[in-house]
């Protein structure tokens, strides 16, 4: 049950990267000018027949952000009852945390105009919480307690998956924070070509706006290069390995598809849904090189924890909510 | 152990009471936003304080010309308010590129002295100036005021609209009008030549106001004429601005009592996006 409530709210966050990647693509962020207060309502009783325009989206997110927030406090209160591992106990914690911080950067950053500084923030916290909700769905499913094949011994012990598969992330995580910059920097259309830049490999010309473009663009290539040396270093190594053959494969096809919406993002003038959509497919390929990477770390978890992980498995099939 | 838990749980709880108070803080009903500045010294111009003498005062006149056509203007699709499809009847366009009926004169152009005031200073202006939001429009789209002098913002429109001003000089302000008739003030502390405004609610909403400190400013009509009235003699630059054409510039020199004519034109293939 834990699990699957920790994928749901892993799930809804998603959601709240799409409703917050909208606002930007919209122009709406500042469609509220107040906050916590919606034009000197509560923003739980603002009129919906006042949701027009900007409004809905910016108005909308902070309603499915509350609601997120909602289901991290219900999340971190159980994994502190029922969670016998410290750590997990402390990581809803930090969920916890970060989705408090993440509101106050919200309402600073249209409070103070959004400040690109905290704009850029904003997202990259989002990221990280996103991660986080991932990674408690990832340690309180079955298979990684039960250690990918019964004990801790059975899982992968790859010394280079290790490091690749962390690179990777950290790759893709920073190329995120680099679109963010692009897009809080109004940079999006400075190359307005693809995929060449004003009908060059390299542009002719450069200005702070055109080079944090195309530090975007080079960036995806790097990310890609990242995540093929992964992936082919799972079908290689790990074939029979289903708890990374996936995850390795959905990732694959993931950032080629973020390439491509990438590329008509600037190619339709930043269509709003598009532009959204390639916020969320870049959050999705964060997650998918994160539980690679953690599946690939797994090994080095202490034997310890399955035992114990199993016992309170056993305990909550019995219905019983204690802690062993 | 069973202590802690209590105790924790004792605290999560206090958060989550915390988070859910602040997000219903005021609740209900909406707060009339007053932005009102501290008012400077209205229209007064830097340095020694010399007065104009009506006795020599002269004219600066002349009409803002359009050479080539006119690029189209951009349609509006207000589908994301109900309540702004329904006080527009008719279709509507930007206001970018307003030219006479030949086409040949450009309206919406902001006219003002830009050098050669010197030492002289102004009575402050008597009254506010004012930008009124109806059918989900600006208007005026592009209108001047004076250094400290109130701008009367007003909401006429059955449905809610935040006005975001955007200087560069000044402080940026974003007021929440959410009642139609509200009414709020704002005053600009220091000379801007434009300040942008935009509604977030309303992405096709925008205008544009001159904050200057003194009063020899104007802005073309349909007609594309200006009139700056009672300059002191002496030599002046004389800019006009339009929002997608960029800036035009021409010096004059002014004799005692003496009125110039002074025409401007724009290039229709300046504009950018």
């Amino acid at each position: 049950m834990l699990h699957r409530f920790a994928t749901f709210v892993a799930a809804c966050t998603a959601v709240l990267v799409l409703a917050g990647s909208l606002v930007t693509s919209t122009g709406s962020g500042l469609s509220v000018p107040d906050w916590p207060t919606t034009y000197g309502w509560s923003m739980f009783t603002f009129p919906p027949s006042k949701w027009v325009g900007g409004i809905l989206y910016e108005h909308g997110h902070r309603l499915i952000a509350s609601g997120v927030g909602f289901l991290t406090i219900v999340l971190a209160v159980w994994l502190w009852i029922a969670e016998p591992r410290r750590w997990m106990r402390w990581l809803g914690v930090s969920a916890l945390g970060a989705v408090v911080a993440q509101g106050v950067l919200g309402g600073l950053t249209v409070l103070f105009f959004l400040p690109a500084p905290v704009s850029t923030a904003h997202a990259g916290l989002a990221e990280i919480f996103f991660c986080i909700t991932v990674a408690i769905a990832l340690f309180t499913s079955r298979g990684w307690i039960a250690g990918y094949g019964g004990s801790a011994e059975a899982g992968v012990d790859d010394r280079t998956l290790r490091g690749v598969a962390t690179a990777t992330a950290a790759l893709v995580y920073t190329q995120i924070i680099v679109g963010a910059t692009m897009r809080h920097t109004d940079a999006g259309l400075a190359i307005p070509t693809f995929p060449l830049a004003f009908g060059h490999i390299v542009p002719p010309v450069w200005t702070a706006k055109i080079a944090v473009h195309y530090a975007h663009r080079v960036g995806a290539l790097v990310v890609l290069s990242a995540i093929l040396a992964t992936a082919s270093h799972i079908w290689y190594h790990h074939r029979t390995r289903r708890e990374l053959m996936r995850p390795a494969t959905l990732l694959v096809l993931l950032v080629l598809a973020q390439i491509a919406l990438g590329g008509l993002t600037v190619l339709s003038g930043r269509d709003m849904w598009i532009n959204s959509l390639h916020v969320v497919c870049g959050a999705l390929v964060l997650a998918t090189s994160l539980v690679v990477a953690l599946r690939s770390w797994r090994v080095r978890f202490a034997d310890g924890e399955v035992a114990r992980a199993r016992a309170v498995r056993l305990q909550t099939d019995n219905r019983s909510w204690v802690r062993a | 152990m069973r202590q802690r838990t209590v105790w924790v749980t004792g605290l999560f709880s206090a958060a989550a009471v915390a988070l859910a108070v602040s997000t219903l803080a005021c609740g209900g009903g909406s707060k009339e936003a007053t932005t009102a500045e501290p008012a400077a010294a209205a229209g007064a111009a830097g340095g020694g304080g010399q007065k104009v003498d009506p006795a020599t005062a002269g004219d600066v006149t002349g009409t803002v010309s359009l050479d080539g056509a006119a690029p189209k203007n951009e349609a509006i699709k207000m589908n994301a308010d109900p309540v702004c499809l329904r006080e527009n009847k008719s279709p509507q366009f930007q206001e970018t590129y307003m030219v006479g009926p030949d086409g040949k004169t450009l309206a919406n152009v902001f006219v003002y002295v830009k050098d050669g005031l010197g030492n002289y200073s102004f009575d402050p202006p008597t009254g506010n100036a004012t930008i009124d939001q109806k059918e989900c429009r600006y208007h005026p789209h592009v209108f001047g005021m004076r250094v400290g002098q109130p701008l009367e913002i007003v909401n006429s429109d059955p449905t809610l609209h935040n006005i975001h001003a955007m200087p560069k000089t000044n402080s940026e302000f974003n007021t929440g009008q959410p009642i139609q008739n509200m009414k709020t003030t704002h005053t600009f502390t220091a000379k801007e030549v434009m300040v942008p405004f935009k509604c977030d609610v309303h992405g096709w909403m925008n205008a544009y106001v001159g904050v200057l400190d003194h009063p020899y400013f104007a802005v073309t009509g349909a007609d594309g004429k200006f009139s700056l009235k009672g300059l002191p003699p002496g030599t002046y630059t004389i800019e006009a601005w339009h929002e997608k054409l960029g800036t035009q510039t021409a010096s004059v020199t002014l004799g005692a009592k003496e009125t110039k004519d002074v025409p401007i034109t724009f290039k229709a293939a300046a504009a950018t996006n």
